[in-house]
C-alpha cells in the first residue's frame, strides 16, 4: 500500500467511525473547536500549505463534528504567545502549533489551560496536555536519494540547504546514502544559503551548483525558486514540502512531501472520543507522513515500481536509511553495527562519506 | 575560466538590484534626504511590478509600474517630510514596515502565478568564448543600471543641475537664498529615488527570481542604504560596492559547492566583514567623508522660517 492509498484508507476508516459515533450519540451538541497557529501565510506551496491541507482533510473527515479556526503569518516569539492564547480563550478545545519556535509559547500557555489540549510540532518538550508531532522526512529522502542516483548522469547531485541543524543534516546524509546505494560513486554538493527563505540566494545557490556539474538540485528552504531555475536550466530538480511540478514542469523529477491530514484526524478524533492523552508522533512512510510523489515525465513506470518497493520497505522496517556501517565524509566511523537510533539522528552533526563539504567544528 | 564566467554572471546579476536602489539612495542623500523606506518601496514595487507582468504580458510594463509604485510611496513620503516637516528616520521606517504589509496584500493572488522567463544577449557579443557568458548575456537591465550610474556621475559633477542639487544638500539656507525651490528639488530627488527603488523591485521579481513571494527582497533594501556611506556618495563607488558585495555572495557559494573547508556560517559573515573593512579603511581617511557627505543630510529644511 503506497503512501497515498494509506492515507485515503485511513480517513475512510476515520470516517466510517465518525459516522459510527455519530449515529451512537444523536444528541451531540456543539462541535469541538479546533485551532491552528500558522508560522507563515498559507500560500500555494511550502510548509504552511501542507498544514493547512492537512487541516482541511480532517475537516472533510471529520464534517460538523468539528470547527476549526486558524490564525496565519504568526512570527515566533511573545505574539505567538498572545495569539495561542487567545484561541485556547475563544473555546478551542485542540490547538495545533505547527512551528518549532512556538515550542515555549505552547508550553506556557498549556499550564494556563491544564483542560485545553495542545500539539506542538517539531519541538520536543512536553506536558501532561500537550503532545509532539513531527514527521521523518529523512525516510522519504532516501528513496528520493535513489530516484537521483537512477537519473544522474554527472553522478554530481547538488543540495540548497538552510542551516547545518540536525533536521537538515538527517536530509542531507539519507540522500547522499540512497544516491550511493545505486551509484557508488556519486557525490552531493551542498550548499548552506543561512536562511529558511531568500528566493534569491536559493536561486544563486542552485545556479552555482547546476554551473559546477550537478545535473540533479534538491533543496532544504521554504522557496520554489530551486526547482525554477533547474527549469530555466533545463536541468532536474527534487521538490521538497510540497509538488512544484508546476514552477518546474519539466525539471521536477517528484517532491518529498509530508502530510497531516490523516495524523490531525486521529488527535481529533480522540479528544471527540474523550482517550486522548500526551504522545510524541515521529511518523514516517508506515504512518503515511512523508511521502515521494509529483513525479516527473522523465520517471518511468518501471523506476516507479522499484522506488514504491524501498519505501514499502521503509515502511516495513526491512530498509532503514541509517543502517550501519555509517561513515562520515572524513572517514570516520559513526556507527559500526545495528542503525542509528531516534537519540542519533537528533545528534547528528557530521556529512557521510559522498557530501563535499564541511561542517563548523562543534 | 571555466567556472569563472557563470560567477562574474551571476555577481552582476546579484549586484544589480543593490546598484539601483543605492543609486536611487545617492541622488535622495545627495539633496540631504535621508529615505529609510528603500525595503518596502522595493517590496510594493516586486509584488506590483509582477502584478502587472502576469496581467499584460510585457516585462517593460511591469518595471513602469514598479518604478511608478516606487515613485509614489516616495512622493508621500516627500509629503510628510519635506512639507510638513515630519522626521525623516521615522518616515523612513514607518514606510518599510507599510510595504512589508501592503506588498504581501497586493502580492496575495499571484502566489504561485509564473512568468515567461526570456533569455538575453547582446547580438554578435554574447558569442565571444568566456567573455561572453560572462558579461554580455544579462538583462537589459544590468546593462541599464550601469548606464545610469554613469549618467548620474555625470550628472552630479558634470551639469549645474547636478551642482544645484548637491548645494541644496550641503546648503539649503544657501541655496535658498539665491532663489533655488529648495521643496522642489527634494521632491524631484526622492522621486527619482523611489523609482530607482521601484526598479530594483521589479528586476527582482521579474527577472532575479521570477515569482512573487512575501518578502522576497529579503533585506537586500537596507544592504543598498549601507551602500551609499561605503561608497562615500560616489556612483562610481556604488558600482564597485554593489558588484562586490553581489560577487563574495556568489563566491562563498562556489566555495561551498567546492568543498573549501571553511564554516559555511563563516562564508555567509564574508561579504557584510568585507563591508565592515572597507568602511573601516575608509574611515581612516576622514577627509573622504567630509568632502562627499552632504553636510545637510537628515535634516529638514523650512523655508518660511
Amino acid at each position: 500500500m503506497n503512501a497515498t492509498m494509506l492515507r485515503k484508507t485511513l480517513q475512510a476508516l476515520t470516517a466510517a467511525s465518525a459516522v459510527a459515533l455519530a449515529a451512537a450519540a444523536p444528541a451531540s451538541a456543539e462541535p469541538l473547536k479546533v485551532g491552528f497557529v500558522y508560522v507563515s501565510p498559507i500560500g500555494e506551496a511550502g510548509w504552511t500549505w501542507q498544514q493547512d491541507t492537512g487541516r482541511r482533510e480532517m475537516q472533510a473527515a471529520l464534517g460538523d463534528k468539528v470547527k476549526t479556526q486558524y490564525v496565519e503569518d504568526v512570527p515566533e516569539g511573545a505574539d505567538a504567545e498572545r495569539v495561542i492564547r487567545d484561541l485556547a480563550q475563544q473555546g478551542n478545545q485542540l490547538i495545533f502549533t505547527t512551528s518549532f519556535g512556538y515550542m515555549n509559547p505552547t508550553i506556557k500557555v498549556a499550564k494556563q489551560f491544564p483542560d485545553v489540549k495542545f500539539v506542538h510540532s517539531t519541538g520536543y518538550k512536553t506536558a501532561p496536555n500537550v503532545a509532539t508531532t513531527n514527521a521523518r522526512f529523512y525516510e522519504a529522502r532516501y528513496v528520493a536519494g535513489m530516484l537521483a542516483g537512477k537519473v544522474t548522469k554527472t553522478k554530481v547531485v547538488g543540495y540548497v540547504g538552510a542551516y547545518p541543524i540536525p533536521e537538515v543534516l538527517q536530509g542531507i546524509n539519507a540522500f547522499t546514502r540512497g544516491l550511493r546505494s545505486i551509484q557508488p560513486d556519486a557525490q552531493v554538493r551542498v550548499i548552506m544559503v543561512n536562511s529558511w527563505f531568500d528566493p534569491g540566494k536559493e536561486r544563486d545557490a542552485a545556479l552555482a551548483l547546476l554551473d559546477q556539474g550537478a545535473d540533479i538540485v534538491t533543496h532544504h528552504t521554504d522557496s520554489t525558486a530551486t526547482v525554477q531555475a533547474a527549469e530555466e536550466r533545463g536541468k532536474h530538480a527534487i521538490a521538497y514540502h510540497s509538488d512544484m511540478s508546476k514552477f518546474g514542469p519539466k525539471a521536477q523529477l517528484a517532491a518529498v512531501t509530508h502530510h497531516w491530514g490523516p495524523y490531525f484526524t486521529r488527535e481529533v478524533q480522540s479528544v471527540l472520543d474523550g482517550t486522548w492523552k500526551s504522545n510524541q508522533v515521529w511518523g514516517g512512510f508506515k504512518e503515511g507522513m512523508v511521502a515521494l510523489e509529483g513525479f516527473g515525465p522523465g520517471v518511468g513506470d518501471d523506476l516507479k515500481a522499484f522506488l514504491k518497493q524501498q519505501e514499502d520497505a521503509i515502511a516495513a522496517g526491512t530498509l532503514n536509511p541509517f543502517a550501519a556501517p555509517i561513515k562520515d565524509n572524513e572517514g570516520k566511523v559513526r556507527l559500526a553495527e545495528g542503525a542509528l537510533d531516534d537519540k542519533g539522528l537528533n545528534a547528528m552533526d557530521y556529512y557521510v562519506e559522498g557530501v563535499v563539504g564541511k561542517l563548523g567544528k562543534n | 575560466m571555466d567556472a569563472l564566467a557563470p560567477l562574474i554572471a551571476a555577481s552582476m546579476n546579484a549586484g544589480t538590484p543593490l546598484m539601483l536602489a543605492a543609486l536611487g539612495l545617492l541622488i535622495n542623500e545627495k539633496a540631504g534626504v535621508i529615505n529609510l523606506g528603500s525595503e518596502g518601496m522595493m517590496l510594493v514595487a516586486a509584488a506590483l511590478g509582477f502584478a502587472v507582468t502576469v496581467h499584460s504580458g510585457s516585462p517593460a510594463t511591469g518595471f513602469l509600474a514598479g518604478a511608478a509604485a516606487g515613485a509614489l510611496l516616495a512622493g508621500v513620503f516627500a509629503w510628510l517630510t519635506v512639507w510638513l516637516g515630519a522626521n525623516q528616520v521615522a518616515c523612513g521606517l514607518a514606510l518599510s514596515l507599510f510595504g512589508v504589509g501592503a506588498s504581501a496584500y497586493i502580492g496575495m493572488p499571484y502566489v504561485g502565478a509564473t512568468i515567461q522567463a526570456s533569455s538575453w544577449g547582446i547580438p554578435g557579443l554574447e558569442r565571444i568564448p568566456f567573455l561572453g557568458p560572462a558579461l554580455f548575456q544579462h538583462h537589459p537591465m544590468v546593462y541599464g543600471a550601469l548606464v545610469l550610474c554613469a549618467a548620474l556621475g555625470h550628472f552630479l559633477y558634470r551639469t549645474r543641475a547636478g551642482l544645484v542639487l548637491r548645494a541644496v544638500g550641503e546648503s539649503p539656507e544657501s541655496a535658498h537664498a539665491l532663489g533655488y525651490k529648495v521643496r522642489r528639488i527634494r521632491l524631484a530627488a526622492l522621486l527619482f529615488g523611489g523609482a530607482c527603488c521601484g526598479l530594483a523591485g521589479a528586476f527582482m521579481s521579474l527577472v532575479y527570481t521570477p515569482m512573487w513571494v512575501e518578502g522576497m527582497v529579503a533585506g537586500r533594501g537596507w544592504i543598498a542604504l549601507a551602500l551609499t556611506p561605503f561608497a562615500t556618495w560616489r556612483p562610481a563607488r556604488v558600482l564597485a560596492g554593489a558588484y562586490l558585495f553581489g560577487g563574495i555572495t556568489i563566491l562563498t557559494f562556489h566555495m561551498q559547492a567546492l568543498g573549501v573547508p571553511i564554516a559555511s556560517q563563516l562564508l555567509s559573515m564574508l561579504p557584510y566583514l568585507a563591508t565592515i573593512l572597507v568602511l573601516v579603511l575608509i574611515s581612516r581617511n576622514i577627509d573622504w567623508i567630509r568632502i562627499n557627505m552632504p553636510a545637510s543630510l537628515g535634516k529638514n529644511f523650512n523655508p518660511n522660517s
